[in-house]
């Protein structure tokens, strides 16, 4: 067999997992190769033009404050930004950008070509080399060798991947591109067990056969704010978005067309996601509803393609045509690309370990998609955690895990390694437990510190968040120590704003709190003798009104925190244990869980096996330290 | 993981049982100012500020009510000196069963949780306080305690009660849900949120939460009893009305006052309700020594009662020491006996005893007004003879369940709450909506909405069963169309 070379890190696929991963490990210093089928499709954003959105958005910021490229790329490529939720709360604030999907794949392989200690390969992988429990290289389908002490998997949709449009089906691992057959196998023939997915994706529409003046136009913000604490200002033009709705007839045409779906005809056995149904699902579902909202998305500045959001399906094209027709402003539509569904193996995630790491075979990392996420975001975000940790391994440190209570990341890995799943996991603010403190405006001081300390955050990033982290500081000592009197203008102003005049004087802090004061107020009265830039406004206005309850979860998680310290024994047996249910016992098992925090949120694990588990693990660890 | 590492645990550490003695255990990090919520100490004595390892003379008492539970002696021992290495603060009550209930359920409100089956033990192990030859042990207990209390806690949720809290459980689910997807899904064409239709939700569950919950008082009474003192001065016949409602002959019974030197206790039946039923030495001046301590016992024993009966003397007009008893009970559920009754009471001067009312009626209950303006029962019997004794029984049962309590919630069943494990989570559930209410109506941002609902939620998973994020997505997915 031919050997071309020896890299430090080998990732394969470069998708938006890839990307994030191959970047990191370079990054850190390790000559890091990217393994490619196409590298024409390098960040492909195979589904929704979109980046962001509710938690995912969040996802976007914390890469960003680690020193991934995620928000950077997004920002440059961005033709609309919109900021959600701004009614429900400040934890809950999510922006959402739609992409420029040529431009984001072109930005993306910029960045990677210019990367020192990163090459980059068109070639399939077929085999991963593995002995003794440890990682050594791939093999191409040339039958040529790459030697790596680690390898990070990011295959999204690839694995044995198979196409459903109506009743054809064929290998494919997106429309257009072949799959990887023999990779699923060889990861079979390594020990792990594989499961099956399906996701779907919708039509894409040629803009001169949409009748714009019959749609609702949706516009960004006008300024975008954007993804990165390092962008300075959005420069492409924006464009807006188009919404519709599907009819009666529409409808109709879906319920009589059942026969020829393959997801009722039974073709199709992998899980989709509940919260992406196609257009068939909604309608049989939710039989009631007598219309689905369609969203038009702009591909890009350059393209007339516009992505049909809402109504992914895998009927056929002949049903695809019809329906699409049937909709309101699509009547004369004319079909660029088909609606597909897509099958694909993927690895049950609860053999991985925190840091994405296999739990059988050392030096071999997971990330994205083959995971069981769906998404952009997830599937960048542990990409860009699988190419933190094999750095660190590599340079014989702790990987880098983080908190529950400290990134969306952190919930995002640590569901997955802990409860698996059997669908298409997505990430939503309600999976967080402390919403409150991980929010889209603070990301940068969740994270930046972490980023900076394994050196992969820009020293220029860095430095522009200590100046924004010193002038928080300032400025909150002196809200909290300034004081304001009472006068005439400032009772008159509070009056407008709906509140009671102030009795007395106090400090600025205390008028802040007042749910209908904002922090322009306070710029009015008592302006700041520095100035005080928007975003750290904002934070202030936050730290401040929600301190009460944001005092509540740091008290809470750093409580539970002591849950967390309490490692289980790597092999540790749980078999042994007297007072374990045989479900319990496999269940801790299966997830092998690193601390007694983890056991606890294993499904099924009561609160009396983690008090049992809490002192076999005491008991273990103090035999380990008088022996 | 629910519960937090250091966060302060409470239980009955002694074997329950009719033990005049109890301890009430308190264990974590705020286990003394806990404590100190309870206490009041006729000396003054602040337990946050005593020293560790010190005993405090004092009274449990209800912060709401005023009411005294229990004298108590109250041992403060802070970390890492003690069996847990936390603070511990160790109640001794002294009045059996229903005063060291009392006694938990305030250190609940205060902040406390109750400990989980061997959790002291297990705090001992984790903290390095217990060695390593004992783990083995620990974990046994907590093997054996968690088998036994999960078999007790199937048994007392009854099954319809479960299906009602899981009802209960199901509709927080849903508000949950809704306001979750509100949250999580902005792009979604969802129905309208009506803000006034879940804040009126929350309500109706909150009534339904506090209807349930009040039935705990019912359920306790049912399932531990209760406990009832008969005061009077010497020899106005308690211990005759004693063995007239035992219909036996266990007291010493003679004509010279103070025959009964100590606090007789004794166990029957009435009506369904267990009652402890405690015959006191007359309550009156005295020099003798014996008899004081007695009347200091009764003293006691009336401060640990759910009831006392004030027993007169209906052969002979009331006289300053009547009266002076009834002042003595001012603030306590009361019923009035008037005993030997049996020559007829014709002219009965309830005035004199500082009591007013129209007049005794022979034949059944009547109403009188107590020198503090509260009202209480009356009943004319004769123990010697045995009039209306059966009358007394009625009389005592409606006593201890006054109809607001039993009307509350129970008009379509009988359901009781007999767990206070079960009661504590209603009643976090319904202060946890309370709160969602407020912010609903205070136009609060929906994720302060949430995180209060999710609070009720868990309150309620506690009884039949965790709620977990992903039922709360199940139940947005099932209920919305999802998929933008």
């Amino acid at each position: 067999m031919f050997k071309e070379q020896d890299f430090d890190i080998i990732v394969i696929g470069a998708g938006h997992a890839g990307c994030e991963a191959a970047l990191a490990a370079s990054r850190m210093g390790f000559e890091t190769c990217l393994f490619t089928i196409n590298l024409d499709t390098t960040a492909q954003l195979s589904c929704n033009p979109a980046i962001g959105g509710l938690a995912k958005g969040h996802l976007v910021r914390e890469i960003d404050a680690l020193g991934g490229e995620m928000a950077k790329i997004t920002d440059r490529s961005g033709i609309q930004f919109r900021m959600l939720n701004l009614s429900k709360g400040p934890a809950v604030w999510s922006l959402r950008a739609q992409a420029d999907r040529s431009l984001y794949r072109a930005f993306m392989k910029q960045v990677l070509e210019e990367q020192p200690r990163l090459h980059i390969k068109q070639a399939m992988v077929e085999r991963i080399e593995a002995k003794d429990g440890r990682v050594h290289g791939i093999v191409t389908s040339l039958g040529v060798l790459y030697g790596a002490r680690a390898v990070i998997v990011t295959t999204g949709t690839f694995l044995k991947g198979l196409m459903h449009i109506g009743m054809e089906s064929f290998p494919a691992g997106r429309a257009g591109e072949f799959p990887s057959i023999t990779l699923s196998d060889s990861l079979r023939d390594l020990g792990f067990q594989l499961g099956r997915l399906k996701t779907g994706t919708p039509p894409r529409i040629d803009a001169k056969s949409i009748d714009f003046d019959l749609l609702a136009p949706q516009y960004g913000d006008d300024p975008p704010v954007p993804f990165s604490y390092s962008t300075g200002r959005i420069t492409n033009p924006q464009l807006p978005c188009y919404i519709t709705y599907t009819n009666q007839k529409t409808h109709d045409i879906i319920r009589g067309s059942l026969d020829r779906s393959p997801l009722y005809g039974g073709r199709i056995s992998g899980v989709g996601p509940r919260y992406c149904p196609s257009i068939e699902d909604k309608v049989v579902r939710f039989a009631e509803k007598d219309r689905h909202q369609i969203f038009l998305e702009p591909e890009g500045l350059q393209t007339s393609e516009y992505y049909a959001n809402g109504i992914s399906t895998s009927l056929p094209y002949d049903v695809q045509i019809a329906l699409v027709r049937s909709i309101e402003g699509l009547e004369h539509a004319e079909l660029m690309r088909p609606a597909y569904a897509i099958e694909y193996d993927y690895v049950p995630p609860t053999q991985i370990r925190h840091s994405l790491e296999a739990k059988a075979i050392a030096g071999l990392y997971f990330a994205g998609q083959i995971n069981g996420t769906s998404g952009y975001e997830e599937a960048g975000a542990q990409g860009l955690m699988a190419g933190i940790n094999a750095a660190l391994h590599l340079r014989g440190k702790e990987p880098l895990i983080l908190r529950r209570d400290e990134a969306y990341i952190g919930v995002l890995i640590d569901d997955l390694v802990t409860k698996g799943t059997n669908e298409p996991y997505r990430m939503f603010t309600s999976r967080a437990e402390y919403r409150l403190l991980l929010r889209h405006d603070n990301a940068d001081f969740r994270l930046m510190d972490k980023g900076h300390d394994i050196g992969l955050l820009s020293g220029e990033a860095f430095e522009a968040f200590c100046l924004r982290r010193s002038r928080l500081e300032r400025e909150r000592t002196r809200l909290a120590n300034e004081r304001i009197k009472p006068g005439d203008a400032l009772n008159k102003r509070l009056a407008e704003l709906g509140t009671t005049p102030m009795p007395e004087d106090c400090v600025l802090e205390k008028l802040l709190k007042r749910p209908q004061v904002g922090y322009d107020l306070i710029m009015e009265f008592a302006p700041a003798p520095e100035e005080i830039p928007g975003d750290v406004q904002s934070l202030v206005e936050i730290q401040v009104k929600y301190d009460g309850y944001i005092k509540r979860q740091v008290e809470l998680a750093d409580r539970l925190a002591r849950y967390e310290e309490k490692r289980i024994p790597d092999g540790f047996d749980f078999s042994g244990l007297p007072g374990l249910s045989r479900e319990v016992v496999q269940k801790l098992r299966e997830v092998q869980p690193r601390t007694i925090g983890q056991a606890g949120r294993i499904p099924g694990v009561t609160p009396a096996a983690v008090s049992i588990l809490l002192i076999a693990a005491e008991k273990q660890w103090r035999q380990s330290k008088t022996s | 993981m629910k519960h937090l590492p250091d966060d302060t645990i409470v239980a009955i550490s002694t074997p329950p049982g009719e033990g005049g003695i109890g301890i009430v255990r308190l264990s974590g990090r705020d286990a003394v100012s806990i404590a100190g919520r309870l206490f009041d100490s006729p000396r003054g004595v602040r337990l946050h500020s005593a020293k560790s390892h010190s005993i405090h003379h004092g009274f449990v008492i209800d912060g709401n009510s005023h009411q005294r539970i229990d004298e108590v002696l109250v041992s403060v021992m802070r970390a890492p000196r003690t069996y847990t290495r936390e603070d511990v603060v160790e109640i001794n009550c002294h009045g059996g069963s229903v005063p060291l209930m009392r006694t938990v359920n305030l250190a609940l409100a205060a902040g406390a949780r109750l400990a989980e089956p061997g959790e002291f033990t297990r705090r001992a192990f984790l903290n390095g306080r217990i060695d390593l030859s004992q783990a083995e042990a620990v974990m046994d207990l907590i093997r054996a305690k968690t088998d036994h209390a999960e078999r007790l806690a199937l048994q007392q949720l009854d099954g319809r009660l479960s299906v009602r809290i899981h009802a209960l459980r199901d509709a927080v689910l849903d508000l949950c849900a809704h306001v979750e997807a509100y949250i999580d899904f902005p792009e979604d064409d969802l129905p309208d949120l009506v803000q006034t239709e879940l804040a009126m939700s929350c309500m109706r569950i909150v009534r339904e939460l506090n209807a349930l919950s009040s039935r705990y008082h019912e359920g306790r009474l049912y399932r531990e009893g209760a406990a009832a003192a008969i005061v009077g001065k010497p020899n106005v016949g308690k211990s005759s009305l004693l063995n007239a409602l035992l219909d036996s002959d266990r007291a010493i019974v003679t004509d010279m006052p103070g025959t009964t030197r100590d606090v007789i206790e004794e166990h029957l039946n009435i009506r369904g309700i267990p009652l402890r039923i405690m015959d006191t030495a007359g309550i009156r001046e005295s020099h003798d020594l014996a008899e004081q301590e007695g009347v200091r016992r009764s003293l006691r024993a009336i401060e640990g009662a759910d009831i006392a009966l004030a027993v007169l003397d209906g052969s002979r007009q009331p006289d300053t020491a009547d009266r002076e008893l009834m002042e003595r009970l001012s603030g306590r559920k009361l019923l009035v006996v008037i005993n030997k009754a049996d020559a007829g009471i014709p002219h009965f001067m309830l005035g004199n005893a500082g009591i007013s009312g129209s007049s005794v009626q022979p034949g059944s209950p009547f109403q009188v007004l107590l020198a503090d303006g509260s009202a209480a029962q009356a009943i004319a019997v004769s123990a010697k003879i045995g009039t209306n004794i059966e009358e007394l029984k009625d009389c005592i049962k409606s006593c201890l369940l006054p109809e607001e309590n039993r009307a509350a919630g129970s008009s379509r069943d009988d359901l009781l709450i007999t767990n206070i494990r079960h009661k504590h989570a209603l009643d976090t559930a319904a202060g946890a909506l309370d709160r969602a209410h407020a912010s609903i109506r205070g136009a609060e941002a929906q994720e302060i909405t949430a995180l209060s609902l999710r609070e009720a939620l868990d309150a309620l998973g506690e009884i039949v069963g965790i709620v977990t994020t992903d039922d709360i997505l199940d139940h947005i997915f099932s209920q919305f169309c999802i998929g933008k």
